[in-house]
């Protein structure tokens, strides 16, 4: 067993409060997520359970066993954990090749040679790295120095494997490739993956379960990333996984008013407990005609981008963003020039409370 | 709303055991002789006094020694500039043939001791007996010597061709760098290389030829050996030499201690000023050269003059390298000084008696050899801890450490010296006075500095999460450290030890003032021997300590080859 138990873990340096006491439990075998914007606090959280910093409040628990517990004042060292970690740079060893790399957590572990030789070019092997051992780092590329890294972290079979952004800094290719195998990876091996990161379309395509994280380091939701996707629970986590339009709503006398400038709508709103709230909606959920229902809206740009048409358009003083296959445009006439005026109306769309838009980021 | 947060208890972990530590070791080592030379300058019978400072100053032995070191830096300064300049141009910017090879030659004076030097050019260029000028006046039937070195000029010309590779180093680096677009986008908008050169290229090579030159003044400033071997004995005293005549001729008296330190203050003073001024040059030079891969600069067609400039540079090399170090090896073989050099006049004698027969020179080499290993050891050891609690501990108050090892760099070797007699000859309970000890403790103040600095280089390279990878990896502290710390901080350590080795085996300014009956250095000895009029034996010690320092440059360049191919 190995799942991973935080509970009410909190952080400061000095007077920073960085992360403000958190809960959250990770199942054995399941790959978990900790999406939030930089700067709020993953890479504390994760050297938190890793064991390089100790928390201010609260306890970390691996596999039932406290590993860090502020009150009782208990702290094992990282390297009696029995995790694998990925960094955000890698840290490959410039002076070790790739195999005395990948095999140094078997050395230290006390393997006999012959069977550590064996399961660090399985390693190497899994990783795809084959037939690269004797390269010393400087000779790989940033892909394969990950690799090596991701290797090094799976090659003693730890029960936990953290992962701190492992794939910001490759390509967008690469990155989506390594996606598939840390993915593919965790499912073969079972083991608990525990990985942070900015990125939500990384975040939504690996996970079994994610948490999303605000800037402050409060946790604003946890669910699967259908869950989450589907069911934002508020506006700023609607409007972390992905682009997002909010059009402001105001009661007014005679019925609900939409957009900046106040336009008459002729919807009414699900009860959001006030006379004031947002509708949240993504770019692929406008629809734009040229006389139909909806609201008047007057286009500011429009970008052909091959597959889509990109409009920015102006709806009551509000900006939004609409995104249209091109050959539907093409098809139905909807082919919008600058400064042509349209009629707009949604397809799906999600009602927040309230009418601050500064917390949508 | 306020809440309370429990300040953090100060604990009193490893981190500070390491800090106080290091703090200790330099204060110790470094800043007390410093500073009890200033309290000995300024401070006269429990009081401050500045009138008895000026009253030192404007006596006229040490008004004379100040105008002296002024005099003899400024010269050096200007003719070292325009030397390294040129060569630094030729060898960067035209057709010369052979360039590469001519870089390195003109890199080899900074291996050769500069006073070993002085002692050639006083065998060839001494008034009376020197070989060159005998020559002349036998050919010619002159009576008098075609070149005195015994003055200004003789002292100015033997210190600029050991110190003009500091200018050379620094403006053939820079015209390498310099992003070679800049002087093409001038060419295309018409115009001449005369102007490209005067109105681009001086302007952005500036920066680096002033900081050449600025420390340039600083070792001439601070140099002791040119002067003493061709200066003293004509009357000319710098402050080193005069510093050294003080405690040495009158037996450690009150008045000449304090001349001593009165004019160690002075040189501190002035070395810390030029290291600042050097410091904002390069500051402010930083951005002017687009710093980045070599570039291929435009190089200018020497055509008719490209054979003339070869040769010009090859007697130039033959003139300052080759015949003072052949004259030092064939004075070395000489069975009496004065001799000609004929077959019959040489021998091999004299080296086998120094190397194994004469009681001095073995203790000399001796001493130099296990003085400079122990320095280089100690310093490479202490360097690393407080490079490591400087680079990578987060712990408050470090920034006197860096305060403190960087301050040797502006302290000359003289200072140090005299700074380490105060400190060590009992007024603290302990005498090491005329023991090996006292140059060991100098030595390790004097290569603090660059120990740290080797260290703090190679300290940076290695960042946190490599450490932390491996202990995620299951390796407890000492486990990290021993295999990924260290390992890749050896190549630091190392270069450290040779920084700091290979300078010490050669070392005069620092032990001339320190040695006791038997406790001479190889500097010491062939300083002395020489002064004796043993210029024979001085000679072929010379000729050893060449030897040595030529085998220890080189095992250190296959070292260092091999090191990074590794
Ligand atoms: N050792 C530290 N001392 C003080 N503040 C820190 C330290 N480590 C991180 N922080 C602060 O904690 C916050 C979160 O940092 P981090 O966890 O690195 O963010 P990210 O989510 O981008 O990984 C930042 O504001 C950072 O300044
Ligand atoms: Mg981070």
């Amino acid at each position: 067993m190995a799942d991973v138990r935080i509970a009410g873990l909190e952080k400061r340096y000095g007077d920073h409060l960085v992360l403000p006491g958190l809960d959250i439990t990770v199942a054995d075998g399941e790959c978990f997520t900790l999406l939030g914007p930089s700067g709020c606090g993953k890479t504390v959280l994760l050297r938190l359970v890793a064991g390089f910093e100790a928390p201010s409040a609260g306890t970390v628990a691996i596999g039932g066993v406290a590993m860090a517990d502020a009150a009782a004042g208990t702290m094992v060292p990282p390297n009696q954990r029995g995790l694998g970690m990925v960094f955000q740079d890698y840290a490959v060893w410039p002076h070790m090749n790739v195999t005395d790399n990948v095999a140094y957590p078997l050395k230290l572990a006390g393997v006999p040679a012959e069977e550590m030789r064996r399961r660090a070019s399985a390693a190497v092997a899994m990783v795809g790295l084959g037939g690269l051992e004797k390269r010393l780092p400087s000779e790989l590329s940033g892909g394969q120095q990950q690799r090596v890294a991701l290797a090094r972290a799976l090659v003693s079979e730890p029960r936990l494997l953290l992962l701190d952004e492992p794939l910001n800094n490759l390509d967008a290719n690469l990155r989506e490739e390594m996606r598939f195998e840390i993915k593919a990876l965790q499912r073969k091996l079972g083991v608990t993956v525990f990985y942070v990161t900015h990125d939500q379309e990384i975040a939504l395509g690996i996970s079994d379960r994610l948490a999303v994280m605000d800037a402050s380091g409060r946790l604003r939701q946890i669910g699967t990333p259908e869950e989450i996707y589907e069911h934002p629970a508020d506006a700023f986590v609607f409007g972390f996984l992905g682009v997002s339009n909010f059009l402001p709503m105001r009661k007014g006398a005679d019925g609900w008013l939409a957009g900046a400038a106040l336009a008459p709508w002729s919807g009414i709103p699900p009860d959001c407990g006030g006379d004031v709230c947002r509708a949240g909606f993504r770019p692929s959920d406008v629809i734009l005609s040229r006389g139909g229902e909806g609201l008047d809206g007057v286009v500011q740009r429009a970008s052909f981008l091959g597959s889509t048409m990109d409009y920015l358009i102006d709806v009551a003083g509000t900006p939004v963003r609409a995104a249209m296959h091109s050959h539907e445009c093409l098809e139905k006439g909807l082919m919008f020039a600058e400064g042509e005026a349209c009629r707009v109306s949604l397809a799906a769309v999600h009602w927040f409370p309230g009418s601050d838009a500064e917390d949508a980021r | 709303m306020t809440t309370a947060v429990p300040a953090a208890q100060p604990r009193f972990g490893t981190a500070q055991i390491l800090l106080a530590l290091s703090v200790a070791i330099l204060v110790i080592v470094v800043a007390v002789p410093v500073l009890l030379i200033f309290f000995n300058a300024f401070w006269v019978q429990g009081q401050f006094n500045v009138v008895d400072v000026i009253k030192v100053l404007s006596q006229h032995e040490t008004y004379q020694a100040l105008l002296n070191s002024l005099i003899l830096a400024s010269g050096v300064t200007v003719t070292g500039t325009i030397v390294g300049t040129f060569f630094a141009w030729l060898v960067t910017r035209t057709d010369l043939p052979f360039k590469g090879t001519m870089k390195v030659l003109f890199l080899v004076p900074f291996m050769l001791p500069s006073f070993i030097g002085a002692l050639a050019w006083k065998m060839l260029l001494s008034p009376r007996s020197g070989y060159i000028n005998r020559l002349f006046m036998d050919l010619l039937g002159l009576d008098g010597p075609v070149f005195d070195i015994y003055t200004y000029g003789g002292i100015i010309l033997v210190e600029t061709m050991y110190l003009f590779p500091f200018v050379f180093i620094q403006v053939a680096g820079a015209l390498e760098r310099m992003d070679p677009t800049l002087e093409e986008s001038a060419r295309i908008s018409g115009a001449d290389l005369f102007t490209i050169t005067r109105k681009i290229t001086i302007p952005l090579v500036m920066p680096s030829i002033l900081s050449g030159s600025l420390l340039i003044m600083l070792y001439s400033m601070a140099h002791f050996g040119t002067v003493a071997v061709l200066g003293i004995e004509v009357g000319i005293y710098n402050i080193p030499t005069l510093i050294y005549e003080k405690i040495h001729q009158s037996a450690g008296s009150f008045a000449s201690i304090r001349t001593g330190t009165v004019l160690a203050s002075v040189l501190v003073v002035t070395a810390a000023f030029i290291m600042w001024l050097q410091n904002k040059v390069l500051a402010r030079g930083k951005y002017q050269i687009i710093a980045g891969k070599s570039f291929r600069p435009s190089e200018l067609k020497l055509r008719g003059l490209r054979v003339p400039m070869l040769l010009f540079c090859i007697a130039y090399i033959g003139f300052t390298i080759v015949l003072p170090t052949v004259t030092i090896f064939m004075v070395g073989g000489l069975r009496t000084y004065g001799l000609p050099f004929t077959a019959e006049n040489m021998t091999l004698d004299n080296y086998k008696f120094i190397l194994f027969d004469w009681q001095l020179t073995r203790d000399a080499i001796w001493n130099s050899v296990s003085l400079g290993f122990s320095a280089a050891l100690i310093t490479m050891t202490a360097g690393v801890i407080i490079s490591y609690v400087i680079v990578k501990m987060k712990v408050r108050g470090k920034g006197i450490l860096e305060f403190l090892g960087m301050l040797p760099f502006s302290v000359p070797g003289s200072v140090i010296a005299l700074g380490v007699i105060l400190a060590w000859s009992g007024k603290f309970g302990v005498n090491i006075y005329n023991t090996v000890w006292i140059i060991l403790v100098a030595y390790i103040a004097r290569y603090m500095a660059f120990s740290l600095k080797a260290n703090s280089a190679a300290l940076e390279q290695v960042h946190d999460s490599l450490v932390e990878a491996a202990r995620a990896s299951g390796a407890t502290m000492w486990q990290a450290l021993k295999d990924i710390v260290v390992p890749l901080v050896r190549p630091g350590m190392l270069a450290a030890f040779f920084l700091i080795f290979l300078p010490a085996l050669r070392e005069l300014t620092v032990s001339v003032l320190l040695y006791g009956p038997t406790t001479r250095t190889i500097g010491v000895a062939i300083y002395t021997l020489n002064e004796d009029g043993e210029t024979v034996y001085s000679a072929a010690l010379a000729g050893i300590a060449l030897i040595i320092i030529v085998f220890g440059e080189s095992v250190i360049k296959r070292l260092f080859k091999v090191g990074r191919k590794g």
